[in-house]
Formats: C-alpha cells, sequence, structure tokens
C-alpha cells in the first residue's frame, strides 16, 4: 500500500508491532433507553452491551461469536465508535477514543474500518464502484501515488475484482461480488483495524469460503488485525486466532481458538458448540453430545441477576443467581465467567446444591455429556490436586504456594478443599465417570452431597 | 386422510403412460419454467426423485439452484396463484400415494394441501398472519380439513403448541406472532403444519433464520414428530450439517438440475460430483482438525435464463478439461448410477471421478 503518512500526524505516529494492544476496551456499556409516554420518559433501558473488557493485540484476528441479541453487532459498532458508549472506555493504540466527537475521531477513522453485513443494503445503488470505492480518498483527503483510480483500479484487483468494472453499478455484481467492494472501500486508506460485522452469513456456502479465504490472505499481505463478528461458530473458528463468546451483553469466555474448542470452560460455550451441526451423516441423531437448552435468551432489558446464563444452565447454584462471576484467567490464554466451569477446578466449590432451573435443564443434556463434564472436571482437580502436592514437599508446609492453574483460587476455602482431601479428590475421575450414571436412580435429588464430592456429580446423580 | 387418499386415487387417473408408482411420494421428470421478460427461466429443469414414508429427504443447493421451486411445484403453489398475467409453465409429474398432482382437479389438490402433505416455511414471521393469534390461524387450519367445532379446534390447537414444546400453551394460543420469539413462531409454524398429521411435509429452510441453539431444538423436534408420526419428511437447506443431521437421502441441486442423489452416507463419503465436492470442500468444519484453506469453488451461480452449454458446472468445475473433446462444453451429462440408488451427472468416467476424489480431493477435506 502506498499512501502518503497523514500530514497532521499528531496521534497516530507508529504502527503498533505484532502483538502489541491496539484496541483496549474496558467496562464498556451501552444501554439503549426506552422511553415511554407523553414526555418520553425512559421507563427502561435494553442493556445491549453490559460492560465487557477485552483487548486486540496488532495482527491478530478476535472473533466474537454469540445468539442474536447478545450485543456483538452492537459491540463492533462501539468500537468503531459509531454509536456513543455509555459507559466504559475504548483506547485505540493507547489513546482513548471513548467520547471523541466526529471531528476528533475523523483522523482516526482511516485507521478503523468496517465490513457490513448485508452487500446489498451497504452499498449506495446510485454510485459507480469506483465511486464507492474512492470515497474514502476524498473524505480523508488522501492523493494517493498515481491518482485515485488507479489506485482504486488496484484495490479492485487485490479484492478479486476485475479493474475494469471501474463504471459499474452495485446492481451488476452478485452478493459476493459486492462482498468484496465493500472489504475493498475498506482496505483503501491501509486501516490498521478492520471490524467486519457478519462478513459471509448473506453469501452463499460456496461464495463464503472464497470470501473467507480473501480476508485470511489480505490479512498474511497486509498485516490487519481483524474483529469478526459472526454466528457462525464454524467460520469462526477457521478465521480467527482468540474467540470471545457473548451472551446478553457480556462476554462469558475469551479464549485462543484451540483452547476454546478443545475444552471450552463456560457452560454455555459448551452448549453452543455442540448445537452445531455436523456434517456427518455417521453421527446424526447423535444425541448424547447435543446439549440442548432450554427455553429462549431472557430479555436484555431486564437481565437474569447474577450469572446471566443461570436461568438457562444446567450447573447453576444459589451462588449463580446472587453473584455475577468476573472475568478471570482461569488457564493461560482462557478468561472464564463462571463458578462452575466446565474442564476445570470448581470456582465455588462450597455451593453444591442445585437450583430447580437446572435441574431442568439438566434433563435436556444426556447423561453422557453430563459424566463426561464431571469426569473432566475432576479430572482436572486431581491433576491441580497433584501439583498442589508437588508444591507442598517442595516448599514448607506453612507457605503453600498456589499453583499456577490454581492462581484463580483466592479464598481460603478454595484452597482448603484442594489440598485438605488429596484420596478423595484424586479418586473422584473414576467414580463419578463410571458410578453416576448408573447410581442415578437410587439418590435422593435434594440429598445434601459430600463437601469433598465435586460440584459437577450432583447433576449427573439427579438424573 | 385415508377415506381422502383412497377416493384420490380415482381422481388423479394418470394421464401420461405411466403407470402409478409404487413410492409414496414420486417426482417424474419435473420442470418449473417462468416466462420473462428477459426470457424464459429453467428454475427447475426435469427433476426426478421418489420418497418413502418416514423418510427423509435433503434438497442441497445453493441459492436459484431450484430448491424452493420445486417444493412449492409439489404443493401446488405455482398454479395456484391465476392472478398474474403469466403462468408458470409446469410439466412432469408428481405422484402422491397414488395420486397424479398436476394433472388432478384444482380442487381436490387444494383437499390434500395441508392435510395430506404441508410445508414448513423459512421465514416463519411472514408466513404467520399478523393480525390473527396463533390459536386462531391454527384452528382455521384445522377446521378447513375437519368438520368440528371452534372449541375442539381449538382444544387440538392446544395441544400441538404443547407437542412442539411451547410453554404454558392454553395462554400462549391466544398470543400474536409478534409476542413470540423467532424459534417459538418457528414452532407455531410447525404445529400449524402438523396440526391434520400430514403425511408428507416440505421444510424449506426451517432454521436458516434462527440461532444455532434454536436450531438444535428445531431438528430435534421435527427428527421427534416424524418418528411419531411416522411422515415423510423433505427438507430444503443450503447447509450440509443440517442434511447430515436428517436426511436419509440427499439430492444435489445445480442450475435447476439434480447433480447427484443417493443416500446420504454415500454422498457425504463418496461424493461423485465436482460441485458437491466444492460444497463439502467450502465448509469449515468443527469435528475435524483445523483446515489450512478452505477450497471454494471459483466463480458464482450461473444466471438460470442463460445456462452455460453443457454440463452447467462447467465454467466453475476444475476437471472440466478432463473428459476428452470438449464433451463437458457440448453435451448435458444424464444422471448415471455410479452405485448401488446413487446417481452423478458429469462427463468424467467413473474410474476419474474416485481417484480424483480420493486422490486429491478427501485428504485435503
Amino acid at each position: 500500500m502506498t499512501i502518503p503518512a497523514q500530514s497532521s500526524g499528531a496521534t497516530l505516529t507508529k504502527d503498533a508491532a505484532p502483538g502489541e494492544t491496539l484496541l483496549k476496551v474496558t467496562g464498556l456499556q451501552k444501554h439503549f433507553p426506552i422511553k415511554k409516554g407523553l414526555l418520553q420518559r425512559q421507563v427502561g433501558a435494553v442493556r445491549a452491551v453490559d460492560g465487557i473488557d477485552f483487548e486486540v493485540r496488532s495482527g491478530e484476528t478476535l472473533g466474537v461469536v454469540g445468539e442474536s441479541g447478545c450485543g456483538k453487532s452492537t459491540m463492533g459498532r462501539l468500537i468503531t465508535r459509531l454509536l456513543e458508549p455509555t459507559a466504559g472506555k475504548v483506547e485505540f493504540e493507547g489513546k482513548d477514543i471513548t467520547h471523541l466527537g466526529v471531528g476528533g475521531m475523523r483522523p482516526l477513522r482511516r485507521d478503523v474500518q468496517m465490513i457490513f453485513q448485508d452487500p446489498y443494503s451497504s452499498l449506495n445503488p446510485r454510485h459507480t464502484i469506483g465511486t464507492i470505492v474512492s470515497a474514502p480518498f476524498k473524505l480523508q483527503g488522501v492523493e494517493p501515488e498515481g491518482g485515485v483510480k488507479k489506485e482504486v483500479q488496484r484495490l479492485l484487483s487485490v479484492v478479486g475484482l476485475n479493474p475494469e468494472h471501474y463504471n459499474r453499478y452495485p446492481h451488476e455484481f452478485s452478493g459476493g461480488q459486492r462482498q468484496r467492494i465493500g472489504i475493498a472501500r475498506a482496505l483503501a486508506l491501509n486501516p490498521k483495524l478492520v471490524v467486519a460485522d457478519e462478513p459471509v452469513s448473506a453469501l452463499d456456502v460456496s461464495i463464503q469460503a472464497q470470501v473467507v479465504n480473501l480476508l485470511d490472505d489480505l490479512q498474511t499481505e497486509l498485516g490487519l488485525t481483524y474483529v469478526i463478528i459472526a454466528h457462525d461458530l464454524s467460520v469462526v473458528r477457521h478465521v480467527s486466532d482468540r474467540i470471545a463468546v457473548m451472551y446478553l451483553g457480556k462476554i462469558m469466555e475469551l479464549a485462543d481458538r484451540d483452547l476454546l474448542y478443545k475444552t471450552p470452560m463456560h457452560p454455555y460455550t459448551k452448549a453452543l458448540m455442540s448445537a452445531v451441526p455436523i456434517p456427518d451423516p455417521a453421527r446424526r441423531g447423535a444425541k448424547s453430545e447435543r446439549i440442548l437448552l432450554k427455553g429462549d435468551v431472557p430479555s436484555p432489558i431486564a437481565p437474569p441477576s447474577g450469572c446471566r446464563f443461570h436461568t438457562r444452565c444446567w450447573k447453576a447454584t444459589q451462588i449463580c443467581t446472587t453473584t455475577e462471576p468476573p472475568l478471570k484467567e482461569l488457564r493461560p490464554g482462557q478468561q472464564v465467567a463462571c463458578h462452575h466451569p466446565e474442564n476445570f477446578e470448581d470456582q465455588a466449590p462450597q455451593d453444591v446444591v442445585l437450583l430447580t432451573a437446572a435441574k431442568e435443564a439438566a434433563e435436556l443434556v444426556s447423561e453422557d455429556a453430563l459424566a463426561e463434564s464431571a469426569a473432566t472436571s475432576a479430572a482436572v482437580a486431581a491433576e491441580v490436586e497433584a501439583i498442589a502436592e508437588a508444591n507442598d514437599e517442595m516448599t514448607a508446609p506453612s507457605t503453600v504456594a498456589a499453583p499456577d492453574e490454581a492462581t484463580a483460587a483466592s479464598t481460603d476455602d478454595v484452597t482448603a478443599t484442594s489440598t485438605d482431601e488429596p484420596g478423595e479428590e484424586a479418586a473422584a475421575p473414576a467414580t463419578s465417570s463410571t458410578d453416576a450414571p448408573a447410581t442415578s436412580k437410587t439418590d435422593t435429588p435434594e440429598a445434601p452431597v459430600a463437601p469433598e464430592v465435586t460440584d459437577e456429580e450432583p447433576p449427573a446423580k439427579e438424573k | 386422510m385415508t377415506e381422502l387418499s383412497k377416493s384420490g386415487a380415482a381422481v388423479g387417473e394418470p394421464t401420461g403412460t405411466s403407470p402409478a408408482p409404487k413410492a409414496f411420494l414420486e417426482v417424474r421428470d419435473l420442470k418449473v419454467h417462468f416466462p420473462t421478460d428477459d426470457g424464459l427461466v429453467k428454475s427447475v429443469d426435469g427433476l426426478t426423485f421418489q420418497l418413502e414414508k418416514g423418510k427423509t429427504l435433503g434438497i442441497v443447493g445453493e441459492s436459484g439452484s431450484g430448491k424452493s421451486v420445486t417444493s412449492l411445484g409439489i404443493m401446488g403453489l405455482h398454479t395456484a396463484g391465476q392472478y398474474g398475467k403469466r403462468k408458470a409453465q409446469i410439466s412432469g409429474e408428481i405422484w402422491l400415494d397414488g395420486t397424479e398432482l398436476l394433472s388432478a382437479d384444482p380442487d381436490h389438490v387444494r383437499k390434500l394441501r395441508g392435510r395430506n402433505m404441508a410445508m414448513i416455511f423459512q421465514d416463519p414471521l411472514s408466513a404467520l398472519h399478523p393480525y390473527y393469534t396463533i390459536g386462531q390461524q391454527i384452528v382455521e387450519a384445522y377446521r378447513i380439513h375437519h368438520d368440528v367445532d371452534k372449541k375442539t379446534a381449538k382444544r387440538r390447537a392446544v395441544e400441538m403448541l404443547d407437542r412442539v414444546g411451547i410453554p404454558q400453551p392454553d395462554k400462549r394460543v391466544d398470543s400474536y406472532p409478534h409476542e413470540f420469539s423467532g424459534g417459538m413462531r418457528q414452532r407455531a409454524m410447525i404445529a400449524m403444519s402438523l396440526v391434520n398429521n400430514p403425511e408428507l411435509l416440505i421444510a424449506d429452510e426451517p432454521t436458516t433464520a434462527l440461532d444455532v441453539t434454536v436450531q438444535a431444538q428445531i431438528l430435534d423436534l421435527i427428527r421427534d414428530l416424524q418418528k411419531e408420526f411416522g411422515s415423510a419428511v423433505i427438507i430444503i437447506t443450503h447447509d450440509l450439517g443440517v442434511v447430515a443431521e436428517l436426511a436419509d437421502d440427499l439430492l444435489v441441486m445445480y442450475g435447476g438440475r439434480c447433480v447427484e442423489r443417493g443416500p446420504a452416507e454415500k454422498v457425504f463419503y463418496e461424493p461423485r460430483h465436482p460441485y458437491t465436492w466444492g460444497l463439502l470442500g467450502s465448509m469449515p468444519r468443527l469435528d475435524r482438525d483445523q483446515q489450512e484453506r478452505l477450497i471454494p469453488v471459483k466463480g458464482s451461480p450461473p444466471s438460470l435464463i442463460n445456462l452455460p452449454s453443457g454440463c452447467a458446472f462447467n465454467p466453475r468445475c476444475p476437471y472440466a478439461d478432463v473428459p476428452k473433446d470438449d464433451v463437458t462444453r457440448t453435451v448435458r451429462p444424464e444422471l448415471t448410477e455410479v452405485g448401488g440408488r446413487h446417481w452423478a451427472a458429469c462427463h468424467m468416467s467413473q474410474e476419474q471421478r474416485e481417484r480424483i476424489w480420493t486422490e486429491e480431493i478427501a485428504p485435503k477435506l
């Protein structure tokens, strides 16, 4: 790209090196007011984005997934500052852009670009492709080397379109080609961050793959940083380095791609992934692997108290209704907001009595899935145990150093449970994976569970 | 229902030469063409398939490949509209339980529609009437085909809403469509289409507008209901994951024609058409390790007015030059059997395709 350096250059002097934080979001909120009556008094708010924190590093792709209405598109519009945040902070290259005005944002617009979902409504039907793609140059007053037309034609060929189509109108192109035009427009000013909101969901399968590959190639060639918002988990896995899972305006889990897909920790992530139909007829009707969520997503006008997922979660206990779990880094590269994560040590082991709603939800989860979840959690617990023991032997008994994986376990009672009964804990994996389903019908549902049993067992037992 | 189908056999006397088939649903050489100012749009151009009761057929293809037009053709919804200047030109035969639908009396087909065959549409918000409650709409569908009073019909509506998993059905029956969420609307649509226990259910992109979690619920529901009622189901979608979940047989459409048809396992594991390879290569998969790159189909779907000569897929096919004498560009390939109940329309020899699939395509998927 040969775009002359910005003349003012006051704020955006140096490029962030790969791996450095390009965009930092803290406590970001967007509440849309609901007004009623003659006086248009505010009677409530749609809490579309309700306090999220994340970073985007230079050169990476952050994927954002979630169901419709979870606030992922609003988030995209907040970080590109197409919407004004209600609270929180957005920093781009260390500069606070949260409340910058139109004029203040203008120099940043060339660094942050957006690709929209619908290639039909995001291109002006009265303008030629040339006009559309050259608009960024006009708006920013940039005169590329060799003239605007030449640069636009170069961009068109970069995205795989015929440069001779410069004078055609959007209706002369197919959906996939229009999406390429949108991409060319976003790339015109050599941006650092590209936010793509559902870039392929309006396209046919075979065209989707073309656009995904194009985005991939452009990232390698131009060193772009992407935030890709999509609802399709398989597409997101394909394009992202890290993935944020959103639910009702909150980030539930933010993790490196492989960690997230191999060992999801948040029950919601697990349910979301198990719901994706697998194109393999041999797995037809493999209900055992699927976690069905009951009902619909609650309204973002009055989200559930505590953990927002507790109304549909099969592991929810009392603490989930009262205390909102913070987004904590439980394992390097995997942040989770859950009291009772899967594939990991329980964060609130003292709280073992399931809610009635959770029991209903557990009925939709197959015994296999529950047993597997109990087994993996117990195995992790045992692993933590072993590390703790090893540390015990090395250090003096009075100063137990918290092992890496247990850094999150800060309260005394949590560390106590993980160090006190090594025998029982270590035995847990065997019993929970084999015995739990078998003994399911004999146990009384409300029976208080012995303290040394991991929390993942009750759902399996109560089935 | 049984009386109807019995009497139906008499009404739908075959007009052509072919005798009534044994299959529950048999479509023979179905063509649906639309005359337009720009020329004749051949949306469906010679489609043949059979479907038995209790089985599911998946129809896959990109937008404009003729999937939805096929389903509307079976339902007889193209000829129904007499208002426009131009009518769709439909030819071929559609046999439903011994009745030929295309030559049958429209009044008779109307009796079958909704009762013996029903349809679930893609967008429940536009398929449901915003002015009537969900209950009223289901009651209407029931009372058209059953001579019962409103009370009985409403009880039936509540029962159906309960069956499709709508909470508090006795209250929600009086709700309007806008008061339902997307997933609930789709459930209400399913309740409405199943209220008469149809023997044939056509689901046209039933989950495309829904989130994955809701999609999983709806697919489960369709599967359970099919088991319960033993209906034949046609599921139309562009998502290979969805058909893999449900379909016993698969029909891949391209440019208004079937390019590959066979049991789902065969089409997924031993596809014999380059377009099917392209579809499989285009989709990122969660059940496999990360692919380095997707293998898309180049180009874009053809215009149905001006289909490429020869094989309609030839401009996008990476193997168009494998067969000799430019045959792909001049001769349209016919469906040929490539294995038990498995057909594909390609000029490449069976050995060539087998080799390309096993050596070049399959390892990359």
